[in-house]
This record gives C-alpha cells, structure tokens and sequence, in this order.
C-alpha cells in the first residue's frame, strides 16, 4: 500500500525527523488560508500516488496567499497520469543549499533491508543508478540488530556530508529506520532531504510503502490507504480476497493460485489473444467468491468470453462445477464461457457445465483456443 | 530415491487442530506419510483423527516425545514467524511453512535466526514437498504424480500441480517435486535444490518452475551453466505480466524494470535450459 507525500512526512514526524510547516487542502481556499497561516513563501504540491509530479507541473511555488489561491485552483484542476488531483499540500517553502537522497527498502537478494543515500539527491534514485551508480552509498542492515549507530556514520561519511551535520542526520537515519521497522514498510523514502541556507537539516520530500500482509497490526496505516487511487474493481477484489488486475485484452480468465493465473494470461497470448485481467480466486472456489470474481470480470467492457481454469487436485471437480453453476445462476453473464475444470470427479464437473450450455475444455492448450475462438 | 522427505521422514504438524492442519494431516497420512506428532498450544494431550496423531503443546515436548525430524506449518500468518522460531529451537532440522501472507520483515528476522541455527526452511507461501510413493508433506495433492526419474522444483502452487499432471499424462514420474514458495524471502531456493537434484543419483533430469520478480532465476541459470550435468527444463510464468503490479505472489512484481519473464528466459536458454511455451510441452522437450 502506498501512502501519500503527507501521509508519509506526518509519520515521519513523529520518529524525529524534521519536516516542513504545512498542511493539507482539498480547496483552493483552504490552501490560501494555510499560506496566510505559515506566512512568506509557500511550496504546493498535489498528492497523487505517482511519481513525477514536478515534471507535469504539480509542483509550484507561490509568492503570496493570493497567487497559492491561483495555483491551488490550477492543480486542483489537474490530471497526472490519469488520477485526478484532490488535494494539494501546502508547505513553507525551504532555502535550498544542497539536496541528498535517504531511503531504506527491502534488498530482496541479499534478503535484508538496505539503507541507500546519495549526494545527488532530488532526482529519482533509479536514475541516479542508472547514470552514477558509484554515488550511492549502500549499508546493509541485520535485521535483528537494527541500524546502528555506526552505519549512519558511514553513510554520512559516505555522502561527504559535512562533520557538523552528522549528529542531526544521525538522528534522521534512527528515525526513518524507526518508521520502517515499526510501520512495516518495504519503502521509506526521503528525497530531498535538504541542507538550507540556515544549516538545518529538513525532509522536504516523503514516499512510503507499507506490506500488505502486516497491516493486520497497523489499523492506524490500513485507515490511511486511499481507494480513491485505486482501480475500483481491484478494491472490490480485495473486499472478496481475490487478487485482481486489471489488463487491457478481452479474454476474462479466472483461475486458482497466482502462477496457474498468470501462465493461463501467458497461454491466452500465445494463442492470438490478450488476456483483460490476472484473477487468482484462491483455494476454494465456493459459489460466493466465483459470483463476486465473475461480476468484477464483468465490469470490464471490453471482456468478449471468459476462460475459467482451475486445477483442483483433490478438490471435488463437482462440487466446483456446482459453486460455478450457482454464481452463473445469480450474476447470469451473456457471454461465452470455457471451462476447464482438472481434478477429482472431473468427468463429471465437464457434464454438469456442458448440460449448461458451457464450452468445456480438457487441456490448457484446448481452454485457451477455445476462448480464442469464442472472441472472434 | 528423492530429495528432502522421504519415508524416514517423521513428520510434527504444526497447527493440527485448525481446518486446514487437521484436513491436510489427514490426506497426508492417507499418502502413508509418517505424520508422528502435531501441535497447537493448549491442546497437548488430545488425539486427533481416531487417535491416530498425538497433539502436543509445544513443538519441543513433540520432539521429545516422537523423535519428529520435520515439521510441516499451517497456523495463520501472524503466528507462523513463532511457530518457525519454535521448531528451529526444538532443533528441528528441516521446516517447511505452507502458510501464506507472512510480513516481509518478519520473514527477513526469521531467516536470519534459522540461518544462525542451520535449520532449512522450504516455503513459507509454498505447497510443500512430494516425493511420490514415499512422503507428501504440505497440500500437493498426491494422485496426480508417480514415481519416477524427475526432479521439480517450483515457485508457485497449483502450477505446479499442472506441471506434474502433465508429466503424468506422458507417464512420466517425479523423484521429489519442491514448491519453494512465491514469497520474496523464502527458505530453500533454485540453487539449494539443483545442487540436491545434481547430487541425487536417481534423479536424471530436472524441471524448474519461474515466475515474474526478483533475479532468482537468473542465478539459477549461471548454476546450471557451472555446475549441472543434468538436463533441466523450464517454464516462466508471467510473459504477460504489466510492471509494477504484484501478480498475486507477494514475490511476483516487476520492479524497476528487474524480474521480467523475458530476462530470465533469455539467462535460462542462454544456460543451455529449454524452455517450454506453455507447462503442457514440458514432458515432450524432456524426453
């Protein structure tokens, strides 16, 4: 789950680390008078959850409460990359002297976190990969013992961060391990993190991501996700515990277990056709989870058939047969269904979805060109 | 021969009295698996499934009481780091979590301790381990592979049972079929099990099952181009995967433009593997 820029500052906030004077606005009003609150020069910039705001224009300054009003009412106008903006934070706005980039993440190979920091901060840090890779300093972290407090200096000694600064960036590197380790996050990012003209050290950027699985003991971060940023029908999926994707192909598939889903996009493909989604329905496809899968199949227009794999080992094929018959009795889809159903009791699930007008499949190979064939 | 489980094993459920232990237990001793013992705390001293397995409270009294030398999981994700903690205490040597939706973080602290303790680790998210005709520990379902000369090892679930019911249908066997897991930190990886496969004398060739994320992949490939003498076959799923979304797996996500199917079926060929288009031609590029 991703948290938005002032999400993440305000939690980054309560582990120390300093952020700037500012506050949230959904109207331009309101972002004026948050202006006329922080005084002098303020910084507005709208909260979506995408990178990139400053390239398209929803990063602006402002000189006056007058022009925030202006400039608010401008972003708040704005699409950027296809997510309307809704608010905006307005933010006093900081003398720049330097910028460094801060984050930790989830090294996946070398199966522990990682804090990374870079004197070239303010750009993208895969950027700076890309160009400079010997510009970022990498320090792995145990994750039994936590960071150290010598890690932080080797980072700073890394960046050539100047000795004056180091007691408060150490500060820093405690609290953004703090709110990583204790908010379960697999990103926590601050990019710029900057020297002012006033030698302070303030986070005038934040981006974090926290793990899905863990938000079980974080009820206060699973309050902040905003479904407004999501795809409606991948919300209502997770509602029903389906994981669902949106693609843009016409061959609706639902299928048990995430790799069967994705190789059964893979073989739609294969076959001349492009899959409209990934759907993994789980273990157990009782008559509940298949009618809410099929409607939220369904609310795509673009599907022409749907294509129904599921291996059901020792699962009763059916008993399945029977879940899927119900769910079709309730949502009453119009279009061409392939089934291939694999299992206990197989021979029998293909009749009963035969006798219902279904077009049955043996294989993987036979169920994807049948859907294939169904869409043309 | 096999790999990891066999009819030595002696198998510790962990879980046992919840649905999907006690569902499992049962199909597995059913498999005449040695399923010596099972835990879930406050109910040591009862029997489940007419009295065939003795629940214990804690995972060391199972030990001492059963002489277990594996330990299947199936408590929910926010027990699952403890009951790993458990086992690897109890001296446990091999644990193998089925349990999905474990916190990432968790997962890193747990491999580290179990790494500490040398115990082996096969999931977590996984479908477990089946070596037909001897032992199936975890949820694969047993009557859809025979005995036989091939090894699977595999990130993902019912895909995998896809890939052993094709082997089948081709009347082709299985040595022992490892699911790894679909999690980004897992226990038991390609490398772990190619190099068990190679030193396996009755194992002649191998199936690796890949998907979208991470780069294991692509390490198992400069494995197999060092140290494999084994024929080995592959499938990757997710060719159809868009980047940046997690395609179910917690692991399958293409980050930064790393973990695409088309790298790691370009480090695989390049290997010398082959790799199939779709599981069912599997069976026929191994023959």
């Amino acid at each position: 789950m991703k948290l938005h820029e002032y999400q993440s500052k305000q939690l980054f906030a309560r582990y120390g680390i300093p952020i700037p004077k500012g506050r949230v606005a959904t109207t331009a009003t309101e972002a004026r008078q948050i202006a006329e609150e922080l005084g002098g020069r303020v910084v507005i910039k709208s909260q979506v959850l995408v990178g990139g705001r400053g390239k398209v224009g929803g990063i602006r300054l402002a000189k006056s409460p007058k022009e925030t009003e202006e400039v608010a009412t401008q972003i708040l106008a704005m699409e950027i990359k296809g997510l309307p903006v809704r608010k905006v934070l307005v933010d006093e706005a900081a003398n720049i002297e330097q910028e460094i980039y801060l984050g930790i993440t989830n090294d996946r190979a070398a199966r522990r976190p990682v804090m990374m920091a870079s004197a070239a901060g303010g750009v993208e840090i895969e950027e700076v990969a890309r160009t400079t890779p010997e510009k970022i300093i990498k320090v792995h972290i145990d994750p039994l013992l936590g960071l150290r407090d010598f890690q932080a200096r080797d980072i700073a000694l890394g960046i050539d961060l100047p000795r004056d600064h180091w007691k408060l960036f150490g500060s820093i590197a405690s609290g953004l391990w703090k709110a990583y380790s204790n908010n379960d996050a697999t990103l926590a990012e601050i990019n710029p993190l900057v020297i002012t003209k006033e030698k302070q050290l303030v986070a005038l950027d934040g981006k974090m991501l926290v793990d899905d699985c863990a938000l079980f003991r974080h009820a206060d971060l699973a309050e902040m996700r905003d479904v407004d940023e999501e795809v409606a029908a991948e919300t209502e999926a997770r509602k029903y515990g389906l994981s669902y994707i949106k693609l843009e192909g016409q061959i609706g598939c639902m299928v048990n277990g995430a790799g069967l889903a994705m190789t059964t996009m893979d073989i739609v493909k294969l076959f001349g056709g492009e899959p409209a989604n990934f759907l993994d329905i789980g273990g157990g496809a009782g008559a509940d989870k298949v009618a809410a899968a099929l409607r939220i199949i369904l609310s795509d227009p673009n599907v022409k058939a749907i294509l129904f794999n599921i291996f059901g080992g020792i699962t009763r094929c059916d008993e399945v047969a029977k879940g899927i018959l119900s769910a079709f009795a309730e949502v009453k889809p119009k279009l061409p269904m392939v089934v291939r159903l694999v299992g206990t009791n197989a021979g029998l699930g293909r009749q009963l979805l035969a006798d219902a007008n279904m077009i049955t499949a043996d294989t993987l190979v036979d169920a994807a060109q049948k859907a294939v064939a169904a869409t043309k | 021969m096999s790999i990891l489980v066999d009819k030595n094993t002696r198998l510790l459920v962990q879980g046992i009295t919840g649905n999907e232990g006690l569902f499992h237990t049962q199909q597995m001793l059913a498999y005449c698996t040695k399923v010596v013992a099972g835990t879930s705390p406050g109910k040591g001293g009862e029997w489940v499934l007419d009295g065939k397995v003795p629940v214990f409270d804690s995972v060391r009294a199972a030990v001492e009481a059963t002489g277990a030398n594996t330990s299947v999981i199936f408590v929910p994700a926010r027990f699952a780091p403890d009951a790993m903690y458990e086992s690897a205490d109890a001296g446990i040597p091999l644990i193998v979590c089925i349990t999905e939706g474990i916190p990432v973080q968790d997962m890193m602290r747990v491999r580290e301790y179990l790494d500490q303790k040398q115990v082996r680790l096969v999931g977590p998210n996984c479908p477990g381990l089946l070596t037909p005709g001897e032992a199936k520990v975890g949820i694969i379902p047993g009557n859809i592979s025979i005995p036989g000369d091939v090894g699977v090892v595999s990130r993902s679930g019912t895909l995998t049972y896809e890939v052993l019911y094709a082997l089948m249908q081709q009347k082709m066997g299985v040595t022992t079929c490892v699911g790894i897991g679909g999690d980004p930190i897992n226990g038991t990886n390609f490398i772990d099990c190619l190099d068990m496969f190679e030193n396996d004398p009755h194992t002649e060739k191998v199936v690796l099952i890949g998907e979208i994320g991470g780069t294991d992949e692509e390490k198992a490939a400069m494995f197999i181009a060092k140290n494999m003498t084994k024929p080995v076959v592959s499938f990757i799923a997710g060719q159809t995967a868009p980047p940046g979304k997690r395609m179910g797996h917690a692991g399958a996500i293409i980050e930064g433009g790393a973990g695409t199917a088309a790298d790691k079926i370009k480090a695989l060929e390049a290997s010398g593997v082959r790799v199939a288009k779709h599981p069912e031609e599997i069976p026929f590029l191994i023959k």
